[in-house]
């Protein structure tokens, strides 16, 4: 317990003379730290400069709106632009991929950690670091050839017997390129990075408190449940912001396996989904001008987007976990 | 015919391992704390003390990869004696102790050769369950390591959940080890607080109580008051008193005072670069005024170490 005095005596002001050396270190050490805030904030202010027009057309129906046409009249192109459809397609493939992927990199790290002969430990991390690099192209190849059809397959069932909750219901049993399939593969695709951090944050869980519990008889489960998930457990949700961020950015994998649509739709296993940043490829080629204009106004929706998502995000991280440190 | 004699005859059969039992008490010392104890050891028969047997370590060696660090060290520890075991810095004391609750396997590389008996049998045999193990014999450690994401009563309580133990009534346990650890009366109006509120010494009690919880047999202290204060230091030794009267514990010390208040026997352990060894052990007043090796009487009189 401090008790406040008061006194006249006011602080002084605590100063050093920086060395030449140290203050050209120190400035180019600012100048690359401060480049990449100001490349993004110079590619959201592109990306808002050549899509203002759209959005002073089309207003808020663009991000509610779930219908995209564009024709020319008299030789001057019109079109309605709404891209509600994409969001919550984006949203729903990413958290699908998340709900997915994270228990799945989280035990692979624990296992990893605590369980891996040391042989099998080197092999996985060597397979998990070169998935990390794996181009995203060969991802949704392999997703369209060979995960879809099997997707296809597992979509029936869970339809057939898990139908009556919500999200595995659909309107009619069209399950092929369906936002389940993209979500799959999704999940191979943030499995990397989750696990890797996660991995990361486990192996340093405090060694004291790891033999204090093995000291009290714990078993190695317990251990771990006592222990290291409480000390890991804001490091995996950290982690999956991580993959939350690459899930929703996804492009080109998804665009291979996935039916877009602009078509309302929140059930996962049917063939009709959305995604911003593979919708903005599929229609980049074949639009006219204001077209185009519509599509850098949805690349601004999706930077914001991913923005939002990830700041909630560090909310939750910082407020919502337990921290067992 | 003394204490003393009669441990020896009892001991005969141990062969030349360096026991307790096998200490030469040069002088006859009026009702100190030796006879005490050795007449604790002298009615102890194996199997149907209330204590148990105690623990018996039997040409304990212990390597690092390919470093040996302890070599042939025999100790038998009497139920409900407390044993002190000093020595330098690098002397083994530590590796040994932790080969006693089978924690030195948990280091990559570590191996290690001789028996230690509980009650008789040898807790690294085949097929037993180390946790089961770890429950008889308990550890309280250098740093105190309480739980920080649980609260004060949920700490003392982890083993019971950790073991997966049921117990009737969580409370008057909580209460009994609290108090038994000494630290009852400064917790109990906060037994929903965090841990790690508590100050260094308060926590290495709680480390005490929820090592009680289980009701171990043995405790192991690897210097448990090497990172407190005076003032919890002492609160720690009257602990160490108290629960002597109801198990057999084994601590490590780099305090000689501290062996000499707490201990009824001292073994004293010594590196002389090679791996750590046993150099002598007696009782506790003996080591200190008599001991037999001059080794340990350059380290207890202050000579070396």
């Amino acid at each position: 317990m401090s008790t406040t005095v008061h006194t006249t005596v006011a602080p002084r002001e605590i100063s050093t003379r920086p060395r030449p050396s140290d203050r050209l270190f120190r400035a180019i050490l600012n100048v690359m730290s401060y480049s990449s805030l100001l490349i993004l904030t110079l590619i959201g202010t592109f990306l808002i400069f050549r899509g203002f027009e759209t959005f002073r057309d089309q207003g808020f129906k663009f991000i509610t709106g779930f219908e995209w046409t564009s024709n020319v009249v008299d030789g001057v192109e019109k079109g309605t632009f709404g891209i509600g459809a994409m969001i919550i397609g984006t949203l729903l493939i990413a958290f699908t991929a998340i709900a997915i992927g994270v228990p799945i990199s989280a035990m692979t790290a624990l296992y990893l950690n605590f369980y891996a002969p040391a042989k099998a430990k080197a092999l996985l991390t060597t397979i998990l670091d070169l998935m990390a690099a794996f181009p995203s192209i060969l991802f949704g190849l392999w997703g369209y050839f060979v995960l879809a059809p099997m997707a296809e397959y597992w979509a029936k069932l869970l339809y057939k017997y898990f139908r009556w909750i919500p999200i595995f219901d659909a309107p009619q049993p069209a399950f092929a390129r369906s936002p389940f399939i993209a979500a799959l593969v999704l999940t191979v695709m943030i499995i990397p990075i989750v696990t890797s951090v996660s991995r990361e944050v486990f192996s340093q869980a405090p060694l004291d408190r790891i033999q204090a519990a093995y000291a009290l008889g714990a078993t190695k489960w317990a251990m771990i449940r006592t222990v290291v998930i409480p000390f890991g457990a804001s490091g995996v949700v950290g982690g999956a912001m991580l993959g939350l961020g690459r899930a929703m950015g996804e492009t080109v994998a998804i665009y291979m396996v996935l039916n877009i649509a602009f078509i309302n739709n929140l059930h996962i296993l049917y063939g009709v989904g959305g995604n911003v940043a593979s919708m903005i490829v599929q229609k980049w080629g074949e639009s006219g001008l204001v077209e185009s204009k519509a599509l850098l106004a949805a690349g601004f929706v999706l930077f914001m987007l991913t923005l939002i998502v990830n700041s909630i995000a560090n909310l939750i991280v910082r407020y919502a976990v337990k921290s067992g440190k | 015919m003394s204490a003393h004699e009669d441990l020896n005859s009892q001991n005969d059969n141990n062969g030349e391992d360096m026991t307790i039992a096998n200490a030469q008490p040069s002088h006859a010392a009026p009702k100190s704390l030796s006879e005490v104890s050795a007449n604790r050891l002298k009615d102890r028969t194996p199997g149907n003390a209330p204590l148990g047997t105690g623990l018996e370590a039997r040409n304990i060696h212990a390597w690092f990869s390919k470093h040996l660090a302890v070599q042939d060290i025999s100790l038998d520890f009497a139920a409900g004696t407390v044993t002190a075991l000093i020595g330098p810095s690098g002397c083994g004391k530590s590796t040994f102790i932790r080969t006693l609750n089978r924690m030195h396997e948990f280091i990559p590389g570590a191996a290690m050769a001789g028996e230690v008996l509980l009650n008789g049998k040898d807790i690294y045999e085949r097929g037993t369950d180390v946790t089961k193990i770890r429950l008889q014999i308990g550890m309280v450690f250098q740093k105190p390591n309480p739980f920080p994401s649980m609260t004060i009563g949920e700490n003392v309580l982890s083993g019971l959940k950790l073991a997966q133990l049921k117990v009737t009534n969580k409370d008057d346990l909580m209460e009994e080890c609290l108090e038994r650890a000494g630290l009852w009366n400064e917790v109990k109006d906060r037994l929903g607080a965090h841990a790690g509120g508590l100050s260094g010494g308060q926590q290495q009690r709680l480390c005490i109580a929820r090592s009680l919880a289980v009701n171990p047999k043995v405790l192991l202290m690897d210097e448990p008051c090497s990172a407190l204060d005076p003032g919890s230091t002492l609160r720690i030794e009257e602990t160490i008193g108290e629960l002597a009267k109801s198990m057999t514990i084994i601590i490590v010390t780099h305090n000689m005072q501290q062996a000499a208040r707490v201990s009824d026997y001292t073994a004293f352990f010594l590196s002389d670069g090679g791996p750590g060894k046993l150099i002598e052990v007696g009782p506790t007043n003996e080591i200190f005024s008599t001991p037999r090796d001059q080794r340990t009487e350059n380290y207890v009189s202050g000579r070396f170490g």
